[in-house]
This record gives structure tokens, sequence and C-alpha cells, in this order.
């Protein structure tokens, strides 16, 4: 990509008319059909199946179509309380799934460990993956995280897909410190965190 | 029909056993850690506890012996239950097994012994069955910090090796 990248100062597909165009195309493919991973590991699963079925129905928003193979897949919900025992599957669910792809951290607990400040939980998924948004509640109502989707889906509208393409510099942030994913890859917006990263001795105060 | 205490008290005649009272009102007796065989097989037997509750231990720390051992009883046939306690020292606590007595208490015994580090001698298999295998700790220790001593230490170290094995995996860039 290394020859693409720099045409007499200016990156070749930098805010250009096509460019532009093309990312407004992408964005929409991308945006009106999410296609989520359900990682429904204790009651917020109960929230997140209502949100799919019927009654809320999230196929309004071009999301209804829950893959239970990571492959097939570009959002992963992971509902639900974590543990360090199972955050080596989680892990590898995320690291199988196609890019582009996002996660929304659904509940306290996958948020920052909720009330479980133990020795078995991690205390908040962005220590094993970058996060896009994050939903408070406990369990959010199945509201909740429609409005988190709708989030998602104006966070990806605002990406420059075409532009990353060519320079490659949408990386996520990784803090060394603290062993958090500070920001998701894939665009120029801020992640939307509902805690603040504390050093750890500040931590026992929650 | 004689109550219960007095059928346990019938059923263990000749062996070392004191009668307690505790608050909960369940009939309750102490052994020694010596003579827990003895007293579960007449408990069996003689006694009619035909079903094992669960197996679960109290961590008195810093008071020494330190260790409650604590196996609940149920009757299915006399509708009753009881409780047998034995007090055992640390720091590497050692009890008998009664899996031979009861198979079913091979879980309890495995989730005891990876909470409290109490080892069933004479368990088979006896290996942690919530924590991760190669977990160092015993978690319900009253020593142990209930936010844990490098919780991520095990994820950290799977994640550095798998990198290695497979550099292709890195955070994802678009």
């Amino acid at each position: 990509m290394g020859s693409l990248k720099h045409v007499e100062g200016h990156t070749a597909m930098d805010e250009g008319f096509l460019a532009t165009r093309v990312d407004e195309l992408v964005n929409w493919g991308r945006k009106n059909s999410l296609w989520p991973m359900p990682l429904g590991l204790s009651c917020c699963g109960i929230e997140l199946m209502a949100m799919i079925g019927p009654k809320f129905d999230i196929s309004r928003f071009g999301a209804e179509a829950a893959r239970f193979s990571p492959r097939q897949c570009d959002l992963m919900i992971v509902a639900g309380t974590l543990t360090w025992k199972m955050a080596e599957a989680a892990r590898l669910i995320y690291d199988q799934m196609p890019d582009p792809k996002w996660v929304i951290a659904m509940g306290v607990c996958s948020s920052s460990g909720g009330m479980y400040d133990s020795y078995s939980v991690v205390q908040g998924i962005d220590m094993i993956l970058p996060v896009d948004i994050y939903v408070p509640g406990c369990p959010p109502r199945p509201d909740a995280v429609i409005d988190a989707l709708i989030k998602l889906q104006k966070k990806i509208e605002r990406e420059s897909p075409i532009k990353n393409l060519f320079s490659g510099e949408a990386v996520g942030e990784y803090d060394e410190g603290t062993k958090r994913f500070l920001r998701a890859p894939n665009h120029a917006v801020p992640t939307t965190r509902s805690h603040e990263v504390l050093p750890p001795g500040e931590r026992d105060h929650r | 029909m004689s109550s219960t205490i007095e059928r346990i008290q019938e059923g263990l005649k000749g062996l070392n056993f004191q009668v307690e009272t505790p608050r909960d009102g369940l009939p309750q007796i102490r052994v020694g850690v010596a003579d827990v065989k003895a007293v579960m097989t007449r408990l069996r037997d003689a006694c009619g506890f035909d079903t094992n509750t669960f197996v679960t231990a109290v961590d008195r720390h810093p008071s020494e012996p330190r260790y409650d051992m604590c196996w609940q009883f149920l009757s299915v046939e006399h509708n009753d239950r009881m409780r047998v306690h034995a007090l055992v020292a640390g720091p590497e606590p050692h009890v008998p097994t009664i899996t031979d007595l009861w198979p079913g208490t091979a879980y309890s015994e495995r989730e005891c012994f990876d909470m409290f580090g109490v080892v069933f001698d004479g368990h088979v298999g006896l290996k942690r069955l919530l924590m991760p295998e190669d977990y160092e700790h015993f978690p319900l220790r009253k020593d142990f910090p209930h936010q844990g001593i490098e919780p991520d230490r095990l994820y950290r170290e799977w994640d550095r090796k798998r990198r290695e094995r497979e550099p292709m995996i890195e955070e994802s860039t678009s």
C-alpha cells in the first residue's frame, strides 16, 4: 500500500469527492446489516433474546440475523459477566470474526465488572477486547441496547473506510499501563466510555 | 418414634463424638479427623442417612486449628437432616474422602478442594472444578484478597503464547 500513500504531499484517497462518496456507500451497507454475534454469558442474555425476538425486533435496524458462527458476524454483543476462564474463549471468538467488526459491552458486568469486584471476573471487557459502545444497566432493557445499536450505526456513518484502507492508520489504542483498550480500531471517532480508567488503588472505592 | 439425635446416638454407640446444638436447630455432631470414616460408615448403615447434601469447609483464620470441615446429610427414609463437623489443622488440611460411601460426593469434594485447598485422601481424580486447572490459589481462604492475586495472569500468558505461535493475530486495522 506504500505507493498509494503519498502523492505530492496529499494522501491519495484523502477526503476527495470519490472517496467520500464511496465511504458513504460502504458505511450505508455496513451499518444497515450488522449481524450480531450473541455472547450471552448471564442474565443479560435473556434481555438480548428479548431484543432479537418479535416484541423489540432489531430486524427494524437490520441486525436480526444473529449467527452463532463468528465467521458470519460483524457485531459482537458481550452480554453478561465475563470471567477470566471464559475470557480466552471470548477473545478467540473475537479474533475469528472477519473485519470490519464492532463490539457492544452490554450491562455493567461486561463494561466494568459491575458488582463482581472479584478474583474471577474480568473488570471490564476492554481488558481483553476493544469496545465500541458501553451499555449501562443490570441488565439493560432491550431499548437501551437498541439505542446502543443506533449509536453504533451513527458511529459507523462517520468512519472513513477508504481512507483507512490506504493509510492503515485506523488502529485501536491500547494502554500498556492499565492493560486496557482505550479505543476501538477502525474509526476516527473516540469510543463512548461509560467509566473512567482509574489507577489500581482508586478502584477500591467503587 | 425417636428424635433424630436419639437415632444418631443409638447408631454411633461406641464411637467418639460430641453432640452440638447450633443456632439453626439442626442435629449436629463434632468428631475428630481420625474418626470421620468410622462415623460416616455408621451414619449411612445404621442411621439411614442415604444422601450427602454437601461437603464444605469453614476457614477460621487466624485461629487454630484453622479449618472446620462440614458434611450435611439427608435421610430420605426418615425425612430429616444432620450435620457432621470436624476441625482440621492447616496449612495443608487432609481429610479422608467419603466418595466410597456416597459416590455423588465426588463433585462436592472437588469444589471444596478447589476453593479451600482441602485434600481428600483417597479421592480418585481430585482436581479443580471451577477455577482453571493451572490456577495456584485457593480463593475462599480468608487470607486470599477478594480482588485476587494477578487475576489476569493465566489469560495474559495464554494470549502471549498464542501471539507467538500465530504472528498474524494483531488488532484489526480496517
